[in-house]
């Protein structure tokens, strides 16, 4: 019997394919191949060694196909094929880095999240690096079937040991039931959100919270849940499934899958999902929580970018999704309060103070009655402002001065 | 090899290189050689026909007729980079013939000269004098050749010619232009390079000179980026080159998202510290993040409606972008790049061919690298010392050439961009495996995870802080490098000295030393 796990190829970096092979002639044989032999070859094999080590395997060829993999890389591909020869639930868990433990508030600015395929070590390593709102290390629609054990290993491992330089921190993990296994591998780790796709109905975001309850210790931060409208059930079940728990965070639609399932094609208009989106909006504000976008699939479009996301601000979502770190700046470009709108709210987040302050029932800024509704609006949007750096929190001195 | 001596960067270096006394580097513009230049030997227009006609039937006719013999140093250019048919030509028509012990001292070579490996083993070819990259430099590296390789920058070549450090005994200078009398350029033909740059130095200097075209036209042949008058004989052959690898390479904006940061902190940081401004020479090279660097440039200066008075370096389509849109007053262009750049030089009169002899050689009367504002360059490697490295990779192998680096390093402002770590090989170390550049002359280092600046450069320091740039000490990025990469151990190598880096001014900065385990 051999067991294999992860990469190789011309055009694989930062991976490493391992193939184990047991038999009985004593001892562990290392064959590495390399391209950071020279720098690396000893601890490559002091941490292979420690590994197999730790799992019992005394008896072994080891080969190892190296294109320059992070230790953590390395260690989450031997657990694979190590899995595979003894069925063995024990995990290998390096150090964690302290600095990936971070909570996040259930209403922070989602404007972008970039997903990134969870089982590619390249694009993990600078996840951290493109000031997205938040990272989504993906388990579902990018790995395939027979990649999940191993991509299951390495988000845990990334989770815990890749820098993610203090961004939101989410995991998308497949359809239940398979999702539970992820969620058994991922839901201790350094974690925020989980998002859950093609959900349809209350229950399946239950069963999701009552095993991150089950695997989690309270004293490990909050995991948020979104869950992901992407078919014409989920659509109608939209307000049950944003209300179901107090963990919901978020409520995203998926466009490509939703838009399938009904049986109509996506268009430049959009008008096929403008009922679907506004049903989502809806739902997440009658829940109280963000309404966030699909994806744009075409990341050599910009321009086309701007105005849909453009266009997604002005339905009343939040954010949405990006499959390329060059969407990301286009989104918070469009998400962010403009200017004319950031001063429109300054003025009447001051003039209903300076009315409240001396005791006036109406407030109208020229010829414009300002209502409560109006004045929440203007407080969000100076919220927003603040929160993206767009005005110091101290704007209100700055504005008298 | 024995009796090393330590020189001004503290780095052991051979009295004598291949039978040459050699002058261990003194420090930064410290050694001022006093002697006069080297000259080719006195020719005679009676022995050129009276009509200008200097064609002769073949390459081999040509060489023969040259005087071509055991030991003789051949140089060649490299515009014709990895399409180049000539340099790989002379050669087999020695080793047809039987000659022993050559040198090549080319400007640069490319990995289609592997096929020179065979005379390199078989003693057709006693050494390389150049820029080596790829399998030659790992050849070199294996310590399979019989002479100890001199690298040298774009500069030093010029240099070591002019001083008389290397004779050139005959130049074959392959011209995708040329008439009977050796007039050339490159700028038309099937093999088009644009510019002859490199191969100035060589005509002026070398004893013969033979000119090999594949486009022969009728005198006059304008402008004469060669002149005639140096020219011994001219070859008419029926290809000199491909042109598809003549302008391939690496003459894309890079589309990794991790190096766009790396060249948008760039042009931010020069931005926000005023090293680009109204009026500014810049420099560009032709790498992805060189690329990406001038682009953001180009949207920097057009938002703040600066001119730039001129451009220098390896042209592609993005400086002329500029030029065209009056972004850039001037290009002065010693190596083109794509084909767009050509079509420029045919048609702006403010983009012009620059000598390497006017650019960067070193002992001349101004060094014009000192002019320019900004450069932005790469490296293999940068030490916490800011010392940069870009012959070797941290395994200690050869496989890059010197190339204009060093020369550029004398830029007013000298930013290296580089990502922290190149797969998991760490870009910011403790010790440079090769010395090539000290790190007095590097001020900037400017990568994906922060920007450090030389603490020698307290000007930049003060105009960088508050800017919001993410700043970190040099010391900062090795460690975040460990942190990630793991510390790496160090290459094994041999005593043997393989190959010896030049300092700009002829001075030994460095050796290179076989490699165990490799080959």
């Amino acid at each position: 019997m051999e067991a294999i796990s992860g990469n190789r190829g011309t055009e694989v970096r930062s991976d490493c394919f391992i193939r184990i092979v047991p038999d009985d002639e004593p001892g562990i044989r290392i064959r590495l191949k390399s391209k950071v032999k020279s720098l690396y070859g000893q601890s490559i094999h002091q941490l292979v060694q420690e590994e197999l080590n730790f799992f019992g395997i005394r008896d072994a060829t080891v080969e190892i196909e190296d294109s320059g993999a992070l230790p953590y890389v390395i260690a989450a591909r031997v657990e694979a094929a190590v899995r595979q020869i003894t069925g063995t639930g024990q995990e290998f868990l390096l150090p964690e880095l302290p600095q990936n433990r971070y909570s996040t508030e259930r209403d922070k600015l989602r404007r972008s999240r970039l997903y990134i395929p969870g089982n590619n070590p390249k694009l993990i390593i600078n996840a951290g690096l493109y000031h997205s709102d938040a990272i989504i290390l993906d388990l579902e629609d990018s790995v395939s079937p027979e990649k999940k054990p191993e991509a299951r290993i390495l988000v845990r491992n990334a989770l815990r040991n890749n820098d993610m330089m203090g961004i939101e921190l989410m995991v998308r993990i497949n359809q239940l039931p398979l999702g539970l296994q992820d969620l058994e591998m991922v839901a201790r780790q350094p974690l925020n959100l989980i998002l859950i796709p093609k959900c349809e109905s209350a229950e399946t975001v239950l069963t999701v919270r009552a095993k991150i309850e089950e695997c989690r210790d309270t004293g490990e931060g909050p995991v948020w849940l979104m869950p992901i409208i992407e078919s014409a059930q989920g659509l109608r079940n939209a307000y049950e499934i944003a209300e179901a728990t107090p963990a919901v965070a978020a409520l995203a639609i998926g466009l490509e899958d939703y838009l399938a399932d009904i049986g109509a094609e996506r268009t430049h208009g959009a008008e096929e999902s403008f009922y679907a989106r506004s049903v989502v909006v809806n739902a997440a504000r009658a829940a109280g929580i963000q309404p966030i976008d699909s994806v744009f699939s075409d990341f050599g479009d910009n321009e086309q970018l701007l105005r849909v996301a453009a266009n997604s601000k002005k339905m009343g979502f939040d954010g949405m999704g990006c499959i390329h770190p060059g969407q990301i700046n286009v989104i918070h470009e469009a998400f962010n309060p403009t200017f004319p709108e950031i001063e429109k709210a300054k003025t009447i987040v001051m003039a209903y103070g300076k009315a409240a302050a001396e005791g006036l029932g109406v407030v109208a800024v020229g010829s414009k009655m300002i209502d409560l509704p109006v004045m929440k609006r203007a407080q969000t949007t100076i919220e927003k402002a603040v929160t993206t750096g767009l005005i110091p929190k101290e704007w209100r001195e700055i504005q008298h001065e | 090899m024995n009796n090393l001596k330590i020189n001004a960067a503290g780095r052991p270096v051979p009295p004598e290189v291949n039978g040459e006394p050699v002058v261990p580097y003194m420090g930064v513009g410290k050694y001022k050689p006093v002697a006069s230049k080297c000259s080719p030997v006195i020719p005679s227009c009676a022995d050129f026909p009276a009509d200008g006609n200097k064609c002769v039937a073949s390459l081999k006719e040509a060489l023969v007729k040259a005087g071509l013999r055991d030991g003789m140093t051949i140089s060649t250019h490299h515009h014709l980079r990895d399409g180049d048919l000539v340099a790989n030509n002379v050669f087999d028509i020695a080793h047809e013939l039987g000659i022993k012990g050559l040198r090549w001292f080319p400007s640069a070579s490319f990995p289609c000269h592997d096929h020179l490996i065979p005379y390199l083993e078989d003693g057709t070819i006693a050494g390389i004098e150049g820029s080596m990259n790829g399998p030659l430099g790992k050849f070199t590296s294996a310590g399979k050749r019989e002479r100890t390789a001199v690298l040298r920058s774009h500069g030093g070549r010029v240099q070591a010619i002019q001083d008389g450090e290397v004779k050139i005994d005959i130049a074959v200078m392959a011209a995708p232009c040329a008439d009977p009398f050796g007039n050339a350029n490159g700028l038309g033909g099937p093999s088009a390079t644009g510019v002859l740059s490199y191969a100035d130095i060589d005509v002026r200097y070398a004893d013969k000179v033979i000119v090999v075209t594949d486009n022969l036209v009728a005198f006059p042949c304008l402008p004469m980026q060669i002149e005639g008058n140096f020219v011994d004989a001219v070859v008419l052959v029926d290809k000199i080159g491909f042109p598809e690898k003549i302008m391939g390479g690496t003459t894309q904006v890079t589309r990794s998202p991790d190096r766009l940061i790396i060249a948008e902190l760039t042009a931010r940081f020069c931005e926000a510290t005023g090293i680009v401004h109204d009026g500014c020479i810049i420099q560009a090279g032709a790498g992805g993040i060189s690329l990406a660097i001038a682009t953001f440039l180009h949207q920097t200066a057009q938002k703040n409606g600066w001119k730039i008075q001129a451009g220098f370096g390896g042209t592609t389509r993005y400086m002329v972008d500029m030029l065209k849109d009056g972004t850039m007053k001037y290009i002065l262009d010693a190596q083109v790049f794509d084909t767009e750049a050509i079509r420029s030089l045919n048609e702006n009169p403010g983009h012009t061919a620059f000598t390497l002899n006017n650019i960067y050689n070193y002992h001349s009367k101004g060094n014009f690298a000192t002019m320019i504002d900004m450069v932005s360059l790469g490296a293999t490697e940068i030490d916490v010392h800011f010392n940069g490295n870009v012959v070797t990779h941290s395994d200690g192998i050869l496989l890059h050439g010197i190339g204009g680096w060093q020369n550029c390093l004398f830029a007013k402002n000298t930013i290296i961009a580089v990502p922290l770590f190149r797969d998991r090989i760490p870009v910011i170390v403790d010790e440079v495996t090769t010395l090539c550049g000290p790190g007095e002359l590097i001020d900037v280092v400017v990568t994906e995870r922060g920007i450090a600046i030389n603490p020698l450069r307290t000007d930049l320091i003060a105009k960088a802080a508050d800017t919001g740039l993410p700043l970190k000490s040099i010391l900062e990025l090795k460690e975040m490098a460990e942190a990630i990469c793991g510390k790496p151990e160090k290459p094994r190598f041999t005593d043997k000295v393989v190959g010896v880096v030049k300092w700009v001014d002829g001075t030994v900065l460095d050796v290179i030393r076989q490699v165990e385990g490799i080959w």
